[in-house]
Order: structure tokens, then C-alpha cells, then sequence
């Protein structure tokens, strides 16, 4: 599970970059291609280990109508448990 | 039309390892005719323009290309994550700070047992130790490794020794793959292809592995077709997902599909995208058109796309035949053959090397 107050950041071994064919971010990794849409691609240029993940929630909410916390959470922590993210705590 | 992802560019046939399961075709030596390195730059450039975001260098050993370093740079600032997949034969630390600088992502090693005998036996070379050598060099200079492991009969029953190897290696992933049989494993089915007990045992060991390793080491494992009840959804589909480009400018929608008789595609002569979109040997089996039942009325024929072109061609001649791997195939006799005599009586196994080529 991720907490509030993790602090993500993207892990060493994978890219994030805009794939103009496909009009979307996309991440790389080895043997992996992961195509994001808008928001997922917003949530992880906010991860910079720095920022919490309460503190990219509240980022996004200015962005959006509607961001729910649990959200930002959820898809960090599929993240996390796919290596391409890497938590940095308190 | 889809966009490929992946490029596999198989950029020689050479390799100074001899392994009997290779997936490189038979016929060798009509793959001499290398392209240059300007040819290979202009493949990658047709490649990332079309939508490839990762090139995959691989051979043979593409180390013994010498324009290595250039052809990864070349990738690399088309922006493409590049991916070695080598032997580590030659993969000195100097070599590896050149395409480290050069942008390469990441860094695939083989090993092929988890102990210096079995390992040169089967490479055909001595060969192990410098591979751990060369796997630790890849984790020095901050590299992302994986270690890939074929599985078959005469190294399956060391799994958990090969795990334990990896792990002290250090990788960040571990391809655990048993044997597909195309190329030289073809050949040598049946001197690979496991017994039942055997797959049972490594899959218990795997499994447990896979747990423990949470969150270290990522644990990716293909369990051989031919014991399955329903084919492997082949490359995503035919000609969906990715590409190979062979030594010789061939472009396939997989390695084995140089097997197949369809009119040959070459880089060469034709752009990649106008291949991608219109060669046959790309489009002949594309979508769900071409099937014939029982893959045509199946209810699988979006999950697993029929199978493996390439394997119904080898085992029945027709490539447009149901996967004989499938247990609704009407083929499906020639894989349980290939199975019963996997658990029948202990025979006497030669395994044929592929030759070695430098």
C-alpha cells in the first residue's frame, strides 16, 4: 500500500516521454510498454520524490474538477508493485 | 492500423556461443549478407517514425558487431529504450562504459545453468564466468539487468540453484523460459522438451520464488506450450505489437516467421511502414479474417489469436491451421506425440549445437 505522506519518484530503470504517434505519454521500461492516459501521465511528472502523494492529489484538484485522493494512491502503488515507481518515505 | 511497439533487430546470426536450443534459423548462412551500419541507422529512424519506442539489439551476439556503440546512440536519441539482449561474450568494462555513454536503457544477460559445467556444455564454450563478470559490471555502472534462463530437460531440475544464482547476481529481473521450439530447438525437441514431473517441481520451486522475491526481483516465467490446453497468444497477434528485422534487411513479424512460405519482405527494398502495412508476410495473418474453425467460431479468438502461426506451419505444413498446441485443434495429436515420449522412457539425449560463427 502507499500512504499519504510517500513520496514517489520514478524509478531509474524506466522513461517517461510523449509518444506523438499514439498523441500520449508513454512509459518505458524493459520489456515493457505502458501507454498512460492524461491524468496518469499528469500524476507521474508530479512524482519527482519530493512531493507526497497528498501533495500530487492537491496538485491535480487545482488541475480537475475531480481528483480523489485514493486515486493518486491506487495507481502509484500499481505502480510501485510493478517496479516502474519507487517510494521515497517520510 | 496499430502502431508496433517493439523493433527485434537481430543484428547478426554470429555467435560465439553453441547453444542446441537456439531460435536462429538453421540456415545460417544465408544471413552473411549483414547490413551496414548506415542501413541499420535508417531502419531505426523508418522504426521510431512509424511508433517503435523500443528497439531490442539483439542476434546472434551483437557484440560482435563493431558499430555497436553507434547503433545504440543512434537508437537511443530517436528516443527509443534500447535493450541489449547478448551472451555477455565481449562484454568487457570498457565496451560496456561505451554503450552505457552511448544511452543504452538496459542490459539482458543469458546464463544457461547455474553451475560452470553444465553451463559450458550446454553454451558449448567456457563461457559462465565470464558472464557473472560481465553481470556484475552491468549492475556497477547502474544498469537495470535481467537474466534470462531457457528451461529444458537437462537444466530444469536446477531451477532453484538458478535462482539462487540471480539473486546473488543481483538482477532486477529473471526470465525463467522454458525452450520454444523453433530454429535449432526444433531440431532438438526432443532432447529439450521436459517431462510433466519435471514441469511440476520447477513450477512449485518458481512459484514459492516469486513470492519471496516481492518487491526485489521481478520472476517472469513461460511454461512450454506444449503442455498447455489452450495456445499462447502469440506476439499479441500477428503482426500487431512487434517486428524483427533479420541480419539480411528480411523483416518478419517474428524471428520464426522466416520459416514461412510467404514472399519475403526486405527493408532493403521497402520502407519499413509500407512493409508493416502491406507486405503479406505481414498481413496474411493479421486480425481474425483469416482463420478457419475451430479459431474462426471460438470464443478465444481475440485472447489467443489462434496460436502460433509459425508452430502450426512446423507441425502441420499449413500455417493457417489452428495452433496444434490447442486442445480443440484437430492437430492436437502431434503435440500429445511430442508429450508421451517426453514422459515415456529415459532415452539416450544428444543435443545438436548450433555451429558457432565469428
Amino acid at each position: 500500500m502507499v500512504a499519504d505522506g510517500d513520496r514517489p519518484i520514478l524509478s531509474s530503470h524506466v522513461r517517461l516521454r510523449f509518444d506523438p504517434t499514439r498523441d500520449r505519454h508513454v512509459l518505458l521500461g524493459p520489456e515493457s510498454v505502458i501507454v498512460l492516459n492524461p491524468t496518469g501521465a499528469d500524476i507521474l511528472s508530479l512524482c519527482d520524490g519530493n512531493r507526497t502523494v497528498a501533495g500530487v492529489a492537491a496538485v491535480l484538484r487545482e488541475r480537475y474538477d475531480r481528483v480523489v485522493d485514493d486515486e493518486v494512491a491506487a495507481f502509484v502503488a500499481r505502480l510501485v508493485a510493478r517496479r516502474c515507481v519507487e517510494i521515497h518515505n517520510g | 492500423m496499430d502502431r508496433p511497439f517493439g523493433l527485434l533487430a537481430e543484428l547478426t546470426y554470429r555467435c560465439p556461443l553453441a547453444c542446441a536450443y537456439c531460435s536462429n534459423p538453421l540456415e545460417l548462412a544465408a544471413y552473411d549478407d549483414e547490413m551496414s551500419t548506415a542501413e541499420w541507422q535508417r531502419v531505426f529512424t523508418e522504426a521510431a517514425e512509424m511508433g517503435v519506442l523500443q528497439c531490442h539489439l539483439s542476434g546472434g551476439e551483437p557484440l560482435l558487431r563493431r558499430d555497436l556503440v553507434d547503433l545504440v546512440r543512434t537508437a537511443a536519441e530517436l528516443g527509443m529504450y534500447t535493450n541489449l539482449v547478448t551472451s555477455a561474450i565481449g562484454l568487457s568494462r570498457s565496451r560496456a562504459e561505451g554503450l552505457r555513454e552511448a544511452g543504452l536503457d538496459h542490459v539482458q544477460i543469458s546464463v544457461q545453468a547455474d553451475e560452470p559445467a553444465t553451463s559450458d556444455r550446454i553454451a558449448g564454450i567456457p563461457s559462465f564466468e565470464r558472464k557473472l563478470k560481465a553481470a556484475a559490471v552491468v549492475k556497477d555502472l547502474g544498469w537495470p539487468l535481467t537474466v534470462n534462463v531457457v528451461l529444458h530437460r537437462q537444466n530444469i531440475d536446477r531451477v532453484a540453484e538458478i535462482i539462487a544464482l540471480v539473486e546473488e547476481l543481483d538482477a532486477d529481473r529473471i526470465e525463467l523460459a522454458n525452450t520454444q521450439y523453433y530454429g535449432w530447438a526444433w531440431r532438438n525437441r526432443a532432447a529439450l522438451l521436459p517431462s510433466r514431473e519435471q514441469l511440476a517441481a520447477a513450477e512449485e520451486i518458481v512459484r514459492a520464488a516469486r513470492v519471496r522475491l516481492t518487491g526485489r526481483m521481478e520472476v517472469v516465467h513461460v511454461l512450454p506450450d506444449y503442455y498447455s490446453e489452450y495456445p499462447k497468444p502469440c506476439m499479441g497477434g500477428w503482426a500487431a505489437r512487434q517486428l524483427t528485422v533479420a541480419p539480411n534487411g528480411h523483416a518478419l513479424p517474428c524471428p520464426a516467421a522466416q520459416t514461412l512460405p510467404l514472399p519475403r519482405a526486405s527493408v532493403r527494398e521497402e520502407p519499413l511502414s509500407t512493409i508493416w502495412d502491406s507486405a503479406p508476410m505481414f498481413t496474411a495473418f493479421r486480425g481474425t479474417d483469416w482463420m478457419r474453425d475451430p479459431c474462426r467460431t471460438c470464443d478465444r479468438r481475440e485472447l489467443d489469436f489462434g496460436g502460433c502461426r509459425c508452430q502450426a506451419f512446423q507441425l502441420t505444413g499449413d500455417p493457417a491451421r489452428t495452433d496444434p498446441v490447442c486442445h480443440l485443434s484437430p492437430d492436437h495429436a502431434l503435440v500429445t506425440a511430442a508429450v508421451d515420449a517426453a514422459n515415456g522412457e529415459r532415452r539416450h539425449e544428444i543435443l545438436i549445437p548450433r555451429p558457432h560463427r565469428s
